[in-house]
């Protein structure tokens, strides 16, 4: 059995240490948040604005002016506090931020990683992403191993338009964890997803990474 | 001469040109400056190109500069959630240059603080550092980005004073000081205008040199996604 999406997210928590602080992009990474562990101290950013992010609002709690970077309602917490966009981007692009986890559309062998245009369609925009992976210390990039064709996104080189080069070092899918040290080249995988054999994950990886 | 106008209309009066450049505040439609973009539309200046992180949705925010053909170029980070804007864009009828948001933010930061350029490495190897200056600095490369200004700029803050003085409420703050800074002239619109002397200096945002006009008016704020828990 591969990972659901909030499997996916429980094992990118793993990644998480005390005292860091984080930034989740939108769709499966902001699951990360529901598995932080227990006692461990994580700052989540939202680049919108804000440093200790709080949970959904009750329905008397809901404050217009108090948004993450998914336009959904949030709350505060007695940590929190609240800053300009240039001060949130200097936190990002300035390597305060201690790890990213986004999605992707394309990650490549050598790192790079692409999520943010489709050509011919219609582009929305990169948003902060391309400030993420350029400026923040480590990289995680969580996505489904294969898209609804069956064909790997984990793959040599990127065909669609870069969000950011040899910046994502980790990639966590449902299939399993791949990782490379600072410095170095290639991906090693480092866990199976259960039930996931190796056959089966090498079948669907396109790229070049050390099995072993 | 005092800072403070009437109504928003009044505070714009004068300002709306042809073919203006203008920012706006705000992140999707929190603290987005709703009766000043309204005003904006009903002076019907034409030609305008708006810089503002994102282009509001069908019908409200800058969606309403958008249904008027007002708008003919938007700098922006994000454009979802807006049918109309899909529609000419793609029609070719508007034309659209997206920045990285931090890159965005940082133009804007500069061209208020007169600093025309500064390298980041945000963008490179993408579409965005195409064309661009590159330059390296302790064996890392980095792109030149350019400052922007404004002839005017329009923002939303939470409280403000006759001085144009603001401070912004929770995330509504965003993009709106660095904005403040780099428009020309700048036109604040505020829940609360409050006497003078009531606003602690230690904790004001934006300082009233950087402010010309402000005018208090009712917002509506429209949530985009409202989400929320079982209490």
């Amino acid at each position: 059995m591969a990972w659901t999406r909030d499997e996916m997210a429980a094992r990118a928590a793993q990644e998480l240490e005390d005292g860091f602080y984080v930034n989740l992009g939108i769709g499966i990474p902001t699951l990360v948040a529901n598995h932080i562990p227990g006692g461990m101290n994580v700052t989540l950013q939202s680049e919108n604005g804000m440093l200790g992010m709080g949970p959904f609002p009750t329905e008397d709690e809901v404050d217009p002016d108090l948004i993450n970077a998914g336009k959904q309602t949030i709350t505060t917490l007695p940590k929190s506090s609240f800053f300009d966009s240039a001060t949130s981007f200097a936190m990002i692009r300035g390597g305060h931020i201690d790890l990213s986890i986004l999605g992707a559309m394309e990650v490549s062998e050598n790192g790079d990683i692409a999520n943010w245009m489709i050509p011919g369609k219609m582009v929305k925009g990169m948003g902060g992403a391309m400030d993420l992976v350029a400026g923040v210390k480590r990289c995680i990039a969580l996505f489904d191993h294969t898209n609804k064709r069956g064909k790997s996104k984990f793959i040599k080189a990127c065909t669609l338009p870069l969000t950011g080069q040899n910046c994502i070092h980790m990639v966590v899918t449902d299939l399993g964890v791949f990782d490379r040290a600072p410095g170095q080249q290639r991906f090693r995988l480092r866990e199976l997803a259960p039930n996931v054999t190796l056959d089966e994950i090498q079948a669907k990886t396109e790229a070049d990474v050390i099995w072993t | 001469m005092s800072k403070v106008y009437p109504t928003a209309t009044s505070a714009l009066e004068g300002l709306c040109v042809n073919g203006l450049t203008v920012m706006s505040g705000g992140f999707g439609l929190c603290g987005i400056p709703e009766n000043l973009i309204a005003a904006l539309r009903d002076s019907g200046a034409q030609n305008l190109t708006v810089i503002s992180n994102n282009a509001g949705v069908d019908g409200f925010g800058l969606g309403q500069l958008l249904e008027t053909k007002q708008i003919t170029k938007m700098v922006s980070s994000y454009v979802g959630e807006n049918k109309e804007f899909e529609r000419q864009y793609l029609g070719g009828e508007l034309e659209l240059e997206f920045n990285p948001q931090g890159t965005l933010a940082e133009r804007i930061r500069a061209g208020g603080s007169g600093i025309p350029g500064f390298y980041t490495k945000t963008g490179v190897g993408t579409l965005i550092g195409e064309g661009k200056e590159h330059k390296e600095f302790n064996g890392e490369t980095y792109i030149l980005e350019t400052g922007l200004k404004a002839d005017l700029a329009i923002i939303k803050a939470w409280k403000g004073d006759a001085e144009g003085n603001l401070i912004y409420k929770a995330t509504a703050r965003n993009f709106s000081p660095m904005m403040a800074m780099a428009g020309k002239i700048t036109v604040a619109e505020v829940d609360e205008i409050v006497p003078v002397g009531s606003l602690d200096p230690n904790f004001i945002h934006t300082t009233g040199i950087f402010v010309q006009r402000i005018v208090e008016a009712k917002c509506e704020k429209r949530i985009e996604q409202r989400t929320v828990r079982e209490a």
